[in-house]
């Protein structure tokens, strides 16, 4: 069983990112996925998050406890969530907007991301929540990568697929990048 | 009668408890809702407002749940397979229309996502806590049947069998979800039209001269017509005759209001829905419904590892409630133990199937998230001694 969470502020596509995931991990890949969100009443700029639970049983208690997985794009987020990670978890942020202080998760693997950057490079901002997806996907098991472009295509409003579908496309490799950097060090 | 293949999104998708009941509405036949927005249970006619035209239907929503609920009660003479959506603030505004479905024997599903009460309580958290009013709220003698969902799977696949209760019986029939899962996104597989019962509305054969609007067929349920078919009659929420008319006496009470209480009451047997795990070997019985029943399955695996014969019993269908299984139940366990996001309320009833044979002890909780496991293994632990 893997818990996850996505934060950010309302706005930035936290939501959508989780459920693209999701998706993918349950409907394409056939595994057991609960998700839950929570944010703000405010429908820009609060605090914003989701949590996934997935696992190959399925999920009995519906929140998480201590996310696995945390991925975070903005530092509000990151100050209120990093040291919720399990020891030995995985934190994913957005390189650009976020500072990692010492002190936030000194048990965790981390791994930064220029997002919004990338996703300015295809010409729209909006699409950092694809590139984290793509990320996502390439650090982690918790979809494969054919399943999550299914989702993407499926999850996003019409017409958007290709811009999306290449801002997954751009994640997905910078993480694919990482990991090889890594491995060779 | 199977189901319309319009209404019904055949395939696996991935929902959450409000728009899967949604969908289980549409596929059950649902043409017409009424509401006024509360959350947490918005998302539910929202969708539908989305989607019912596919079905040729209409969704309105109104100044506030008095005017909902009396609508869809309105909209069902006029033929209409009709649900009003709330919560907890709205679901007592609606209480007096219950009492009118319940009398004029209208088919009707209202759906109650429950949150933290009481009063407006807790908008955006989870509760059980409407469980009684949802059997007792109105006034007066009467019955229902309500069900309790603990998954958006769920959330589809019992909104078919609501509507079919309600169609089958004549009654209100009350779906008590509760935030968490109406909030919570899950797999829900929706099978194809053809493999979706439906049970149609009991429209009468009789020509107008012969139907009488409140006689009952052999099972204790009239039969009905609709506006505009040619047929005179007359709904009123006054004690009534088999014509519909009011007959202000102690008799036409006692035959009108006892049939309205038996229709449930003497077929509970065919209407009772529970699950059940690992009672075979239990010495504490588990009961828990909606979503605090998985919480509760979760405290039973762990007291299983520590070898602890515990078992669950989830009442799917709450009302009527599974009397007979746990009056049986009760003769040979040590204790039942009643997990529920409320200060005590089902726990009364396991109390009086009970019926000091064996001890009943509550796990309550205020709402506003669901158990911690650990606190519903601590009595099992206890219990179990």
């Amino acid at each position: 069983m893997t818990e996850v969470r996505i934060a950010g502020f309302g706005g930035q596509g936290v939501i959508l990112a989780g459920m693209v995931i999701g998706r993918a991990a349950t409907i394409y890949d056939n595994k057991f996925v609960t998700l839950t969100q929570s944010f703000g009443p405010e429908a820009r700029g609060s605090a914003c998050s989701v949590q996934l639970i997935v696992s190959p049983e399925p999920v009995l208690y519906p929140y998480i406890t201590r996310p696995d997985i945390l991925v975070v794009m903005s530092q509000e987020a990151c100050t209120r969530f990093c040291a919720q990670i399990k020891p030995g978890g995985l934190l994913l942020y957005e390189q650009d907007l976020i500072q990692l202080s010492k002190k936030c998760a000194p048990d965790v693997k981390t791994f930064g991301i220029p997002a919004t950057r990338l996703a300015e490079e295809l010409g729209r901002k909006l699409v950092l929540n694809m590139v984290m997806v793509g990320f996502l996907t390439a650090v982690t098991d918790l979809a494969s990568a054919e399943a999550v472009r299914k989702s993407v295509a499926d999850s996003v409003p019409k017409g958007t697929e290709k811009l999306n579908l290449a801002a997954f496309e751009k994640g997905y490799e910078y993480g694919c990048g990482l990991l090889a950097a890594q491995t060779a060090a | 009668m199977k189901a319309n293949p319009a209404g019904v999104l055949t395939g696996a998708h991935f929902l959450d408890g409000d728009q899967a009941c949604c969908e289980g509405a549409l596929a059950a036949g649902a043409d017409f809702a009424a509401g006024y927005p509360i959350t947490p249970s918005t998302e539910v006619v929202e969708r539908f407002a989305a989607r019912v035209p596919t079905v040729g239907g209409l969704f309105i929503q109104l100044e506030d749940e008095l005017a909902s609920s009396i609508a869809i009660l309105g909209a069902a003479w006029a033929g209409k397979k009709v649900f009003t959506v709330t919560s907890g603030p709205g679901f007592s505004l609606m209480m007096e229309h219950i009492g009118l479905a319940a009398m004029t024997e209208t088919p009707c599903v209202f759906v109650d996502v429950q949150r933290g009460g009481p009063s407006t309580g807790l908008p955006t958290l989870p509760g059980q806590a409407d469980m009684m009013q949802a059997r007792w709220g109105s006034h007066g003698d009467y019955a229902i049947i309500a069900l309790c969902p603990n998954s958006p799977q769920e959330c589809f696949d019992l909104m078919i069998d609501a509507f079919n209760l309600a169609e089958q019986y004549r009654v209100p029939v009350l779906f008590m979800m509760d935030e968490c899962v109406g909030h919570m996104t899950e797999k829900v597989v929706i099978p194809s039209a053809d493999a979706i019962e439906i049970y149609p509305r009991r429209f009468t054969s009789l020509p107008p001269a012969e139907y009488k609007p409140f006689k009952p067929s052999p099972d204790g349920v009239p039969e009905m017509v609709k506006a505009g078919d040619g047929y005179r009659f007359h709904i009123t929420g006054l004690t009534h005759d088999e014509q519909g008319y009011p007959a202000m006496t102690w008799r036409a009470q006692e035959k009108l209001v006892r049939r309205l209480v038996e229709k449930v009451r003497k077929n509970a047997d065919k209407i009772v829905r529970a699950e059940e795990c690992d009672l075979e070997d239990a010495e504490v019985v588990v009961l828990a419904y909606g979503i605090t029943s998985r919480v509760a399955l979760r405290a039973l695996q762990m007291a299983r590892a520590e070898d602890i014969r515990a078992g669950l019993l989830r009442p799917i269908v709450v009302w009527p409630f599974p009397e007979k299984r746990l009056r049986e139940l009760a003769e040979r366990v040590k204790a039942f133990v009643v997990v529920e996001m409320n200060y005590g309320q089902m726990v009364y009833e396991v109390e009086r199937c009970a019926g000091g044979k064996t001890k009943t002890v509550l796990v309550e909780h205020g709402g506003g998230t669901v158990h911690d496991p650990e606190q519903v293994l601590t009595v099992i632990r206890e219990a179990a001694r």
